[in-house]
């Protein structure tokens, strides 16, 4: 391991420990069962609320008849759209460049009319959750139900109907990327339609938030389960009108986010608003049912796309247009464009190509919002750009890996600016493909597949290669006017018996990220990192900072940490020096003590602590004692581009289209790895959810905007049953943009698992000269290919 | 996700089952191994006035043999069925079907006597009944009756049980040299089938195809055994059966794509049969 190398100076190159595989402390505590969940939360005088959630997709409310719910034992009040719009702003959107947003902004409770299956119209608080369920069911709600728009070809068609009748068109931002002229010089040597159906995220955890306002103060105290608190600070406070420094936002552990907890939700906002009027806490904690009718989805893409290849078989082109449909409003406080945006600009991105020509449109249709889930479009466009290098490689006959490893970005060319206009650090795709195509076997895979096909089994091998923007720095939301900020901090403390407390703006939704943060301090202070103990969650005591999206947590808050125990360190030094009477350039910290450079233990820092907390007469009257560093940390690069490639091997039943997944490996560039037993559970889990989008998940509706997948039942999740074994490896190619050197690595397996999945069910499928057309690849989906072969066989 | 107010009592005896549902019939709802009710609960689709609670009624749990048949009482797990040595010696059908039923957490509570009362047209154990000739036994205040399972089940959720009546349990005639062959295509392990096919094969052929349809019931395809083995009449036998079946579309596939399904599943089943 040479990874602590190229740390700065004041480093410990022989102890460091970053880059060993480490348990966490967390971990041991959550198999334990003691972890402390909002819903694990009680307070006195707290209130429990539920939602009445329109029933249809889209309608007007001609009456509501609240009495009879008024009058049952234990409920406290009940709210509707009148009552809280006079506490709780509307959420109204940012300007977004080309992005049209409705003249009357989302409520937090629906006014009189509703725009999806799910909305919250009213909000009931009693004093248990079971009393607010019975009294939601007795509210007389009366709807005329309207035609929903929830077919995305009948919402751009001419006449159709309008989500949002004051902006006239359903068609919330176009976009158009590269040449509009036609170019005219090649043909597509492959083209593919391919639909994406919707899926969520499904935290274990559901959202859920505790609000606690006190009249007396007027402060108000939130427990939410969140990714980003000090976001969620600053749009109580605005929305709510209470000082930001009077509202305190605590993120208790917190069961799985990925994107679905970093926006702002009306319901959350309507419970919370509502603690604001009674002076009295308020529970409200989403059920599974109310999850899947309200969280935020993501992808719902119908994408047409094609690749020009030359003569010599190099990819010159890519073009494709794609249909991307949102939902009723864009997420709150971000917008929704990210998914379409990113399904396009990075399509082609780890080739070197010339032109990427790109139109997309999003649109509104009576559906959950399309929010930010992990990967955020680039697994669209990963997938598309994969199948269709899959399908130019068979076209000329040659092998895929071949194929790709010509077609990667020229050595010699980076940095770089990609065909759709991205800034590209470095990839490291020939390397990674070269370790996963030893890792997978991948020849004696190649030649099994051949065998197996003489005794009808149909094998597939896929191959995918993707890039991931990880860390975006302040051009992402700043030049846009939304307060999400691109900075974390973070505060170390020496204590008094010469351990450390480290507070930090990043927070962990169960990702080990606390275990990362508390490994760099560890390795740059010299010591273990169960001596480290991490701070995190709180408005009340953190730094400002971003808290956990787009795979940020250890690649700008682990900067932002070695930073601050880079100083803290120089502090300590100077101290134990003024104690040995020597220069601090003489000693270092190794194993917990102050040595010489040599190595020989001088002052273990548990002394050192002592004196410097109560020996104060020994030092030099006016002696600066600085026991607490701070750091603060931007990325000036636009984000840290992670990469990496993934290998799937499946078998495809052809009399069933039952897809087998037999093995999954991972080879990924996350830049230096702080701890590779957290990078690999990070990437296995992003490829769990990869491996879900491409062949279970789907928020299924009928045309009237009905969900039909709104329990377990029904909506597939992979299970571990299915599973295969994941393999992980590593690149490391550390970014420039940081001394630390560390990319993001949180979103890497969804990214590239939907495109490695498909691209082997296409490779299974391709002696019959067919392919899939959507993901999820379901059985149906896989014998809908088939057939179509058949048919096309009986006809010729 | 909480239920509806309702009201709760527990079985003493099964005289004191028998008489609550005498007196309350429509207004109580059997609770057993709660795998299937309490989720509905949960969820407000299903919403008793009264449960009872019969899981204390220690004599249903038994599984049994005697001369001619097999006895399986109303409240034995899905575990017990799956881990009997009885079972194994004469009932391979429910061997093959068992590991299909949901996933461990589940077979650890579930019921056999449970599964068959809420006649979910995709469940396993319904579907094996009524391909092994089962008789269900129901019981009420004034006595007992025997149904024959492909009798037991009309509808959608639905049975010829009264509302006074309490499923104790299934018996099983026992068949020596029957050959038995279970598949059925869920889109993950332990799932509701899509489609499914029991079959069982003694002195005639009974198949079973599930999943699709409102209720388990028998296909028209009466055979002997002499014909199993060439592949002609298999697939005689196959679409005989395909033809009957009158799939309900959903969420996992069309019409058309069950019967292809069932079609294959079939061919798996006839082929393990005529091994």
């Amino acid at each position: 391991m040479t990874l602590s190398k190229s740390l700065p100076t004041g480093d410990n190159e022989t102890t460091g420990i970053i880059g060993r595989r480490l348990p966490r402390e967390t971990a041991r505590r959550h198999v334990r069962g003691a972890g402390r969940f909002v819903d694990d939360m009680s307070l006195p005088r707290m209130l429990h609320a539920a939602f009445l959630r329109s029933p249809v997709a889209r309608g007007t409310i001609s009456s509501i008849d609240l009495e009879p719910a008024r009058q049952l034992p234990g409920v406290v009040g009940i709210f509707i759209h009148s009552d809280l719009a006079k506490i709780c702003a509307p959420m109204d959107m940012p300007q977004s460049p080309g992005f049209r947003f409705p003249d009357e902004p989302q409520h937090v409770l629906a006014g009189d009319r509703v725009f999806w299956q799910g909305q919250a119209i009213a909000i009931v608080v009693a004093q248990s959750r079971a009393v607010a369920e019975d009294a939601v069911e007795a509210i007389g709600l009366h709807i005329d139900q309207h035609h929903a728009i929830a077919n995305p070809e009948e919402a751009i068609a001419a006449g159709a109907e309008l989500v949002h009748p004051d902006i006239a068109t359903n068609i919330a931002m176009t976009l158009q990327l590269g040449p509009q002229e036609p170019s005219g010089r090649s043909n597509p040597m492959a083209s593919i339609q391919f639909t994406f159906a919707r899926h969520s995220a499904i935290p274990l955890e559901t959202r859920g938030v505790i609000a606690s306002y006190e009249g007396g103060t007027g402060g108000l105290t939130i427990w939410q389960s969140h990714q980003m608190p000090h976001q969620q600070r600053d749009i109580i406070s605005r929305l709510l009108g209470i000082p930001e420094h009077k509202v305190r936002i605590v993120c208790p552990d917190v069961g799985g986010a990925f994107g679905v907890k970093l926006q702002s939700y009306p319901d959350e906002l309507a419970a919370i608003a509502v603690s604001k009027v009674l002076e009295q806490p308020v529970k409200y904690v989403a059920d599974r049912f109310e999850s899947f009718t309200s969280d935020t989805h993501a992808r719902d893409h119908r994408m047409s796309a094609n690749i020009v290849v030359n003569p010599g078989g190099w990819v010159e082109a890519f073009e494709a247009d794609n249909l991307v449909a949102l939902g009723a409003y864009a997420g709150y406080p971000r917008g929704s464009a990210g998914e379409g945006v990113q399904s396009v600009n990075m399509i082609g991105l780890p080739y070197g190509i010339e032109r990427l020509k790109a139109r997309l449109r999003l649109i509104y249709q009576n559906k959950v919002p399309v929010g930010a889930i992990r990967g955020v479009g680039q697994p669209v466009a990963t997938t598309i750009t994969e199948l269709l290098i899959d399908k130019a490689a068979r076209a000329i006959g040659e092998d895929p890996v071949t194929f790709r490893q010509r077609n990667y970005h020229a050595e010699d060319s980076y940095p770089l600016t990609s065909a759709g206009g991205l800034p590209v650090e470095r990839l490291s795709s020939r390397e990674c493909l070269a370790k996963l195509c030893s890792l997978m076997d991948y020849d004696r895979l190649r030649a099994e597949q051949t065998t197996l096909r003489t005794q009808n089994k149909y094998r597939g091998i896929g191959v995918a290669t993707f890039a991931e923007i990880t860390a975006p720095g302040p051009q992402y939301y700043g030049p846009l006017g939304i307060r999400v900020t691109s900075q974390d901090g973070a505060t170390i403390r020496f204590e008094s018996s010469g351990t450390f407390t480290c507070v930090v703006a990043a927070t962990d939704q169960g990702q080990g990220t606390e275990a990362g943060l508390a490994q760099i301090a560890a390795h740059v202070l010299g010591v273990s990192s169960s001596d480290v103990a991490i701070v995190a969650g709180d408005t009340a005591v953190t730094h400002y900072g971003g808290g956990a999206w787009a795979s940020r947590g250890i690649a700008i808050c682990g900067e932002a940490t070695r930073q601050a125990a880079s100083k803290l360190r120089d502090s300590i030094l100077r101290h134990a020096a003024m104690l040995l009477q020597t220069s601090p350039d003489e000693l270092t910290i190794a194993a917990g003590a102050v040595c010489e450079t040599t190595g020989k233990q001088r002052l273990s820092l548990k002394e050192l602590a002592h004196h410097a907390h109560f020996r104060h007469d020994i030092f030099p009257p006016g002696y600066a004692f600085e026991l607490t560093a701070s750091a603060q940390f931007t990325p000036s690069m636009a984000y840290f581009m992670a990469n990496g490639v993934q290998g799937s091997h499946v078998e495809v039943d052809i009399e069933t289209g039952i897809v087998t997944l037999l093995g999954h490996w991972v080879v990924e560039d996350c830049g230096t790895v702080i701890n590779p037993m957290l990078v690999d559970e990070q990437i296995r889990g992003g490829v769990l959810h990869g491996i879900g989008a491409a062949l279970y998940e789907d928020c299924a509706y009928d045309d009237n905007g009905q969900m039909l997948a709104a329990t377990f039942a029904d909506y597939m999740l992979p299970m571990a049953s299915e599973m295969p074994d994941i393999h992980v490896g590593h690149v490391e190619t550390k970014t420039g943009g940081s001394t630390l050197g560390a990319k993001g690595a949180g979103e890497a397996g969804a990214v590239g698992a939907p495109a490695a999945v498909l691209c082997a069910i296409n490779d299974a499928l391709s002696v019959f000269g067919t392919e899939i057309d959507a993901q999820p690849a379901t059985p149906a989906v896989v014998m809908r290919a088939l057939l179509r072969a058949r048919c096309r066989t009986r006809s010729t | 996700m909480k239920p509806a107010p309702f009201d709760y009592i527990r079985a003493s005896s099964m005289d004191h089952a028998l008489a609550t549902l005498s007196t309350l019939r429509e207004d109580v709802t059997v609770l057993a191994g709660g795998q299937s009710l309490l989720p509905t609960m949960n969820l407000r689709l299903s919403r008793p006035g009264c449960i009872l609670d019969i899981s204390g009624l220690a004599s249903l749990r038994s599984i049994s043999e005697s001369s001619h048949s097999i006895h399986i009482g109303a409240l034995a797990r899905h575990i017990d069925v799956l881990e009997s040595a009885v079972i194994h010696a004469h009932v391979p059908l429910l061997r093959q079907a068992m590991p299909n039923v949901a996933h461990a957490a589940v077979r650890n509570r579930g019921t056999f006597g449970g599964s068959i009362a809420n006649a979910d047209p995709a469940a396993e154990i319904p579907a094996c009944c009524v391909a092994l000739g089962a008789t269900v036994i129901l019981k009420n205040a004034e006595g007992e009756r025997h149904v024959p399972a492909e009798e037991y089940f009309v509808g959608l959720y639905e049975s010829v049980r009264q509302p006074d009546e309490l499923l104790v349990g299934v018996d099983i005639p026992k068949r020596p040299g029957q050959r038995t062959a279970f598949h059925e295509l869920a889109l993950r392990r332990g799932d509701f089938a899509v489609v499914g096919v029991a079959a069982m094969f003694s002195t005639a052929l009974r198949i079973v195809i599930f999943g699709c349809e409102p209720f388990p019931k028998l296909s028209p395809v009466g055979t002997h055994a002499t014909s199993l083995a060439d592949e002609e009449s298999r697939t005689r036998i196959i679409e005989q059966a395909v033809v009957a079946m009158d799939p309900l579309a959903n969420l996992h596939g069309d019409a058309d794509m069950k019967r292809e399904w069932a079609r294959v599943l079939l061919r798996r089943c006839l082929a393990d049969i005529a091994g």
